[in-house]
């Protein structure tokens, strides 16, 4: 047994009002730079949909992931390393700005400089590729709320199956949104398509990185991604990829796209497993058998043994018991309510997903009959074949019954907690009928209803003794790098060449200070003193403006 | 005097600047260092310009290899005649020369006519490509040309050798400066670009990535090593 830590997401879509702050504010963060302005680490879809990029599912086209090749042992889709450097000066799979969409601005100047015409004037949106007018055609979103879904609906690579039961007639169809990250998996394809070796596993918390000084530009890791979340900086010409915002992992706060969810979906926390493992679980034969395999790997944090490896390989006290505490370890193997995101792609995913039960309460509740009726839930879970093929072909490689047990188990709590909340008997046979405990339910309720943020997001910090080297922690001048404070510009061998700047100067232990303290900023206080990147509007702290002349 | 300037000056001040130029670079711009590859941007010409122009002039740079680093004795030792080893040497050479030379043909006309890549090339790209297609088409052209009149030098009693007492300290220009105009205009021009190179995008091809071969598939690091993009300063490094 070999211990490793891996920090790990879990969102629960039946919350997720498909409102795009993540993406948003994960765009501002991370990828509001030229080069990639097409790049979104966080994208919210609404399924059925294409997604983004476009078709990005269909792996017979775009060769992502692992497979099992015919002497059963796991192999890069995309082919092996000797195919791969054959197919250096241009990768065959690579998706085109195309798939993705071109991305554009308007000539808002126009709106301001333009003569006196009988016409009102516009903004023509101009492709931030060339500079030059544009017709916009599609967008990482376009197909939101199921917008045109008639026309080209049934693009969706899941609906290959089952395209002609699903129907896009507004009445009779079911929609769900899916935010999407960087998987950050286990046994991740992108790491092992990249020619250089620059893409690594962090050994600590298992987040995937791109080292941008190794990074060569070859581009196999881009269609190596089966979730196509590795892109192409088209101005550095690097990979980037969501970086599960380790700058602020690293000091125990949660991701920004968490930090900011408005449905408050999303739970991060830690995965103690088994490294040994996960080559045989990747390499299971059935399609249908990887969730069970990814979820065997995956260790008890309160069993002594593992307790005991997990000592023995280094992992700290605290982290142990945060992975105890583990919000993410409960939602997968105690309550068996999150399921993988296309374990199909044999790349052991590490943001799981809690699939929508509302679908189903949509239902029920349309056709008048009680939609918090256990009885009624049930038999619609039974009835409702198309949305629970859907979701199996999202969550389980096809399985139906995992699906079918976790949107029992979510209905179950619903009619279990109804008799608590008005005061009646809980009634012990709901929670029997899916395998729970009336406490686990109620813990489960407590987690998907009520957990407040240190029970969402359990983030043991990185130590102390290594603190002074954290990107975060300005214990060195955080000025003190070439150029200076917000010096960007390019280098003399093209964009933002010549060293790299630390990834914010923002320090976000300041940001933690101001969320816990009650008080207005006091600029005598160095560690308080004024950042306007964090300075959230309120007071007019000392420092902001020069002192104003007395004499006048 | 212009001989010497040309033929032995030259040759080191270039390679000079190749060898610290490239150390430089490595050392202040790692970040800057790749393919810059615009498959993004556009991919079906690309798809047959790049493997034809790349895998060409792999071939055109072992041809150069074989051409200037074995000496005629050698070859003549193993029993090649020197017209059986020219007549290899030029068969494939041009094969390969014209497969370099029409890829590059492809990649510029994509360049040229495709927006967003012709909005992503910059000065030093421009620099490079007349420096490079100069290089190339000099070389393929004196080739040709002197097969075609029939008087094939044998550049492996001239270029060569003097190719190679640049290497061991002796520089003979004489040996150079008997051979035709376009070998001389083919080694000026390749030594100028040789000089530029550490400052263009032709640095990837020193990171052709033969490592891929033997690494294991998944990279771990540890976080310790360097958190961060700001390097470990003296003095605080972690104790083992």
């Amino acid at each position: 047994m070999r211990v490793m830590a891996q920090m790990a997401m879990v969102m629960n879509l039946d919350k997720c009002i498909g409102c795009h702050t993540c993406s948003v504010t994960c765009k501002q963060a991370w990828t509001n730079r030229s080069g990639v302005e097409y790049v979104w680490f966080n994208n919210v879809e609404t399924r059925p949909g294409q997604g983004y990029p476009r078709r990005y599912e269909d792996q017979e086209k775009w060769k992502g992931g692992w497979t099992l090749n015919r002497r059963g042992r796991l192999a890069l889709k995309g082919g092996g390393r000797i195919k791969k450097l054959f197919s250096i000066f241009s990768n065959p799979k690579m998706p085109a700005i195309a798939d993705y969409y071109e991305p554009w601005t308007y000539d808002y100047e126009n709106l301001t400089n333009a003569p006196l015409q009988e016409h009102t004037p516009v903004a023509r949106p101009k492709s931030l590729l060339t500079g030059e007018d544009m017709k916009i055609s599609w967008s990482a979103n376009w197909d939101d709320n199921l917008g045109g879904s008639p026309d080209h609906g049934d693009k969706d690579v899941l609906l290959k199956g089952i395209a002609d039961k699903v129907k896009f007639e507004f009445e009779q169809t079911f929609m769900f949104y899916l935010p999407r990250i960087c998987e950050h998996c286990l046994n991740p394809s992108c790491a092992a398509s990249c020619p250089s070796g620059a893409i690594y596993k962090r050994a600590e918390d298992g987040i995937v990185l791109v080292d941008q000084d190794r990074c060569r530009g070859w581009r196999m890791c881009v269609s190596g991604c089966p979730y196509k979340k590795i892109y192409f900086n088209h101005r550095t010409g690097k990979a980037e990829k969501c970086t599960f915002c380790f700058p602020r992992i690293e000091v125990g706060i949660p991701t920004v796209c968490s930090e900011t969810c408005v449905g408050r979906l999303r739970y991060i926390g830690l995965m103690l497993y088994d490294a040994d493992r996960v080559l045989d679980a990747a390499s299971t034969e059935d399609e249908h058998g990887l969730y069970e395999a990814q979820r065997d790997v995956f260790l008890d944090p309160s069993d002594p043994a593992v307790i005991a490896a997990a000592e023995q390989a280094g992992i700290p006290r605290d982290w142990i018991e945060a992975a105890q505490r583990s919000p993410v370890y409960a939602l997968i193997n105690r309550f068996k309510v999150a399921l993988p995101l296309h374990p199909e792609y044999r790349t052991m995913p590490m943001v799981w997903y809690i699939p929508p039960l509302s679908p189903v309460v949509d239902v029920v509740r349309d056709t008048g009959y009680d939609a918090e009726d256990k009885g009624n839930l049930f038999a619609a879970i039974e009835a409702l074949r198309i949305p629970i093929d859907y979701l199996a072909q999202l969550f389980t490689a096809g399985d139906p019954a995992p699906v079918d047990l976790v949107l029992r188990r979510l209905a179950a709590m619903r009619s279990y907690m109804r008799d608590i909340n008005l005061g009646r008997d809980p009634d012990e046979s709901i929670p029997a009928a899916v395998g729970l405990t009336g406490q686990e339910m109620y813990d489960m309720y407590r987690l998907l209803a009520l957990a407040k943020y240190d029970e969402r997001y359990v983030i043991p910090p990185a130590h102390a003794e290594q603190a002074h080297s954290l990107e975060e922690l300005a214990t060195e001048c955080s000025l003190d790098y070439d150029g200076g404070p917000g010096m960007g510009g390019s280098g003399p061998f093209g964009e933002q060449s010549g060293s790299p700047m630390p990834i914010a100067v923002e320090n976000f232990h300041m940001l933690v200070d101001r969320q816990t303290s009650d008080t207005m900023v006091d600029s005598g206080n160095k560690e308080l003193r004024v950042n306007l990147l964090n300075w959230d509007g309120k007071g007019r702290p000392e420092g902001l403006f020069p002192p104003r002349d007395e004499r006048r | 005097m212009t001989g010497t300037l040309l033929f032995v000056v030259l040759p080191y001040v270039c390679l000079a600047i190749f060898v610290l130029g490239h150390v430089w670079r490595y050392r202040y711009d790692k970040f800057g260092w790749t393919t810059r590859s615009s498959q993004l941007y556009e991919r079906r010409l690309l798809r047959i310009g790049s493997p034809m122009f790349h895998f060409g002039i792999l071939l055109v740079a072992l041809g150069h290899v074989g051409g200037l680093l074995i000496p005629e004795s050698w070859t003549e030792a193993v029993g090649i005649s020197e017209g059986a080893y020219h007549a290899v040497a030029f068969s494939l050479g041009t094969v390969a020369g014209i497969c370099t030379l029409g890829g590059a043909a492809i990649l510029i006309y994509r360049r040229r006519t495709v927006g967003p890549v012709f909005s992503a090339t910059t000065v030093n790209d421009k620099i490079m490509y007349v420096l490079l297609i100069g290089v190339i088409v000099l070389g393929l052209g004196t080739t040709v040309l002197g097969n075609v009149t029939g008087h094939p030098h044998d550049y492996r009693l001239t270029v060569s050798p003097w190719f190679r007492s640049i290497f061991y300290f002796q520089p003979d220009r004489t040996l150079i400066e008997a051979a035709p105009i376009g070998f001389r205009l083919h080694v000026i021009a390749a030594w100028i670009l040789f000089a530029f190179w550490p400052f263009s995008r032709l640095v990837h091809v020193f990171s052709a990535p033969l490592g891929y071969l033997t690494r294991p598939y998944i990279v771990y690091r540890s976080r310790d090593r360097q958190l961060g993009s700001r390097p470990v300063k003296p003095g605080w490094e972690r104790v083992p």
